[in-house]
């Protein structure tokens, strides 16, 4: 009996090693993640933003429509709207617009703009020389500010992309923007 | 086969009326009780929750619950109906059966054994208190995306540690079977001499111990992105909320092979007995159970095929999900040819067998279509899903948990229970689960999305129905529970053997069994 106590403690420590393994397998989840979108271009990444615009020719022979989009995450109280909703573009050209937004609220606030780009194919041909989206952008109460992006369609844009919406959410951070304040702020959020 | 216990243990067995007997119980018998009984009361009280749902959905419009509490019902309903009746039963089966089946004298680890139980009392009470806290209790779905579940009120902290102590209780109950299947059979049982209960019961705590960490580490990440100011599936820092519902149904997708692989086993069990001839295809249905569960860990993503993933992702989940109907295949063709020429009987187990046949095959059929990932657009959260779902789990698991108490209660307690009224249960459940989940279909595909209070008027005829066969199956329920009852008081008595061609173990033993079984190992032919 002594023995196969022993043996069935061996065995559940060795299972108990696995549960732990495999807690850590659902957090190695998130790096994987990180991996397979970039790997399959699902994603606007860094890496893309960091391309040198020099490095492509102009085609002067196809135009593309970019479409701007904007969304306010939980009605975040800020007046935004791109200052052209549509342009047509030479892919291999940098061009530069603006979004303009409003912060309507009684208090200075930050926002964060998170961009995504539909078709998924246009994803990672879509490269911004410089945008809002890369830094938080804190705005005054009543305070309106003009908010550049330089962007440039890779020529290799497959063929059948016609259109590229480029979508930007808008994200309030301001209670989040430092972990000590997100500690100290009220947690609970009423369901609406 | 030498069978007969030494009775002389019966000297520390406590009354059965001694509230210290069940709390500090190590016995395997007496904690697979538990976990039915618990089981049981956790089935009406998510059956209940079933029922406010049904009642609002009579009529379209708002007429009895607010949305918020609609939301919190079916949220609840799941949760209480996956963690706390379906997994509990199995292991309160898994508890009472495996000993005696592999001719153990009880589980590996007793100790461990109690405690994985009473943990879950706690659980569940900590879970159904935060119906009643600020906020109220969580209401965005049991699959608890983010962002929508990160809005939950005071609820959150609460669901997550209750989710994280029935992953313990699980965890810990999964552990206790390896080691008793791997360490205490009998001489001469080897595995595959072993009943097909026990193999899928193997198989099922070996998925437990792979996939229910993950969900506690997802569910860890929900809480850190709440409360500590991580970005795991916040966008605004970073994160992405998708990634959440690929960790959800890296568990996800396992946990339902969790939810019917011991039931896989429960047929396995009785469709031979009452067919008079041994199960057809034995080492085709382990190795069948084997390929389900290795499949299940590759197909997670169809349940966000539209999500959008790219083409080559959609194909591969796609056709992994639709290599899975050849083991499931594999086993119902091999109930078939059990039964094919057997000399069978239609007593309450086989019936309730028979309708797990037919009604989950149902149910794989329509998670067939669900798998074609260009159809799936059309059906996504749509009431096809929740009509898919509930067959595979309501005639399916829950079925096959309520052929099983027929088919061992007259071993557990002693007595036959009443052969009439546990028919009168069978078919008022199937008629009725069939009036309450059949329509869904119809509703589903014509597009009426799941998890909604109210509805389109064109909805409501299938939905009057649906509810009238949910109250129908709810309230047939109470049968069962009579039946089960009476039966533990009294009645004609069983032998050992219970059934006329019962084969295994635990059918050598004395009906009921002592409290302490094979005390010295049985000669296995």
């Amino acid at each position: 009996m002594k023995t196969k106590n022993n043996k069935s403690a061996t065995v559940a420590g060795k299972l108990a090693l696995v549960c732990v393994l495999m807690f850590g397998f659902g957090y190695l989840l998130v790096p994987l993640y990180d991996v397979f979108c970039d790997l399959t271009g699902l994603r606007f990444t860094e890496e893309t933003a960091q391309l040198v615009p020099q490095e492509f020719t102009e085609d002067t022979s196809r135009l593309v429509t970019v479409e701007f989009d904007v969304t306010r995450n939980n009605h975040i109280p800020w007046d935004i709207r791109p200052a052209n909703r549509r342009m047509q573009v030479h892919p291999g050209k940098v061009y530069t617009t603006s979004y303009i937004a409003k912060n309507t609220s009684n208090g200075v606030m930050i926002g964060q703009a998170i961009p995504s780009v539909t078709p998924i194919a246009a994803n990672r041909h879509l490269i911004k020389t410089e945008c809002f989206c890369f830094a938080s952008q804190t705005i005054n109460a009543g305070e309106e500010v003009q908010m550049p992006l330089s962007f440039m369609l890779n020529p290799k844009l497959p063929a059948n992309v016609n259109v590229v919406t480029l979508s930007y959410t808008f994200f309030d951070i301001t209670q989040s923007a430092s972990v000590e304040d997100q500690l100290n702020a009220p947690t609970a959020v009423a369901l609406n | 086969m030498s069978t007969v216990a030494a009775d002389d243990h019966h000297d520390h067995v406590e009354s059965p009326y001694s509230i210290k007997r069940w709390l500090f119980t190590t016995n395997h018998k007496d904690i697979g009780t538990l976990y039915l009984w618990f089981s049981l009361i956790m089935f009406f009280i998510g059956g209940f929750m079933a029922l406010i749902i049904r009642t609002e959905l009579f009529e379209p419009g708002m007429q009895f619950v607010d949305p918020q509490f609609f939301n919190s019902m079916t949220t609840m309903h799941a949760i209480i109906m996956v963690f706390g009746v379906v997994m509990p039963a199995f292991t309160g089966l898994a508890n009472w059966l495996i000993p005696m089946m592999v001719g153990a004298t009880d589980m590996a680890l007793p100790r461990m054994n109690n405690w994985s139980f009473w943990i879950l009392p706690f659980a569940f009470t900590m879970m159904l208190s935060t119906l009643f806290m600020d906020g109220g209790g969580p209401a965005g779905g049991w699959t608890l995306y983010p962002p929508l579940t990160l809005q939950t009120g005071d609820a959150l902290p609460f669901v997550i540690l209750s989710i994280h102590f029935m992953g313990l209780s699980s965890i810990m109950g999964a552990i206790n079977v390896i080691a008793t299947v791997l360490n205490m059979r009998a001489p001469g049982m080897t595995l595959m001499k072993m009943p097909l209960f026990v193999w899928t019961w193997l198989i099922t705590a070996y998925l437990l111990i792979a996939v229910m960490p993950v969900l506690a580490g997802g569910v860890t990440m929900l809480l850190t992105d709440k409360f500590f100011g991580t970005s795991f599936f916040n966008a605004a820092g970073g994160g992405d909320p998708v990634l959440f519902q690929h960790i959800f149904w890296f568990f996800g997708h396992p946990e339902v092979y969790i939810l019917i692989l011991p039931s896989f086993g429960v047929i396995s069990s009785i469709v031979p007995t009452f067919a008079r001839k041994p199960l057809f295809g034995y080492a085709s249905m382990v190795y069948a159970t084997g390929s389900i569960a290795f499949l299940s860990f590759i197909v997670w993503a169809h349940h966000m095929f539209t999500v959008g993933m790219p083409l080559a992702g959609q194909l591969f989940f796609m056709f992994a999900t639709m290599l899975i109907a050849v083991p499931t295949g594999v086993k119902v063709f091999n109930w078939i040819a059990t039964m094919w020429r057997g000399a069978m009987t239609f007593e309450t187990p086989m019936l309730f067998a028979l309708g797990f046949i037919v009604m989950f095959s149902i149910g794989g059929f329509s998670g067939l279509m669900l798998a074609l990932a260009p159809v799936d657009f059309q059906y996504h959260d749509t009431y096809f899903v929740v009509a898919h779902f509930h067959y595979v789990l309501v005639p399916g698991s829950i079925f096959a948990i309520v052929a099983s108490v027929y088919y061992w209660l007259p071993k557990w307690c002693g007595n036959m229970y009443s052969e009439g009224l546990g028919k009168l249960h069978f078919w008022l459940s199937t008629i009725f689960v069939n009036i309450t989940f059949f329509p869904m279909h119809f509703v589903g595909l014509a597009g009426m999305p799941r998890r909604i209070p109210d509805y389109a008027l064109q909805f409501s005829d299938f939905n009057a129905l649906a509810t009238i066969g949910a109250f129908g199956f709810g309230f047939s329920q109470l049968i069962f529970l009579y039946v089960v009852i009476k039966a533990i008081r009294g009645g004609e008595k069983a032998t050992s053997q219970v059934w006329e061609n019962a084969e295994g173990l635990e059918w050598t033993l004395s009906s009921p069994p002592p409290y302490h079984s094979f005390t010295t190992p049985p000669v296995i032919k």
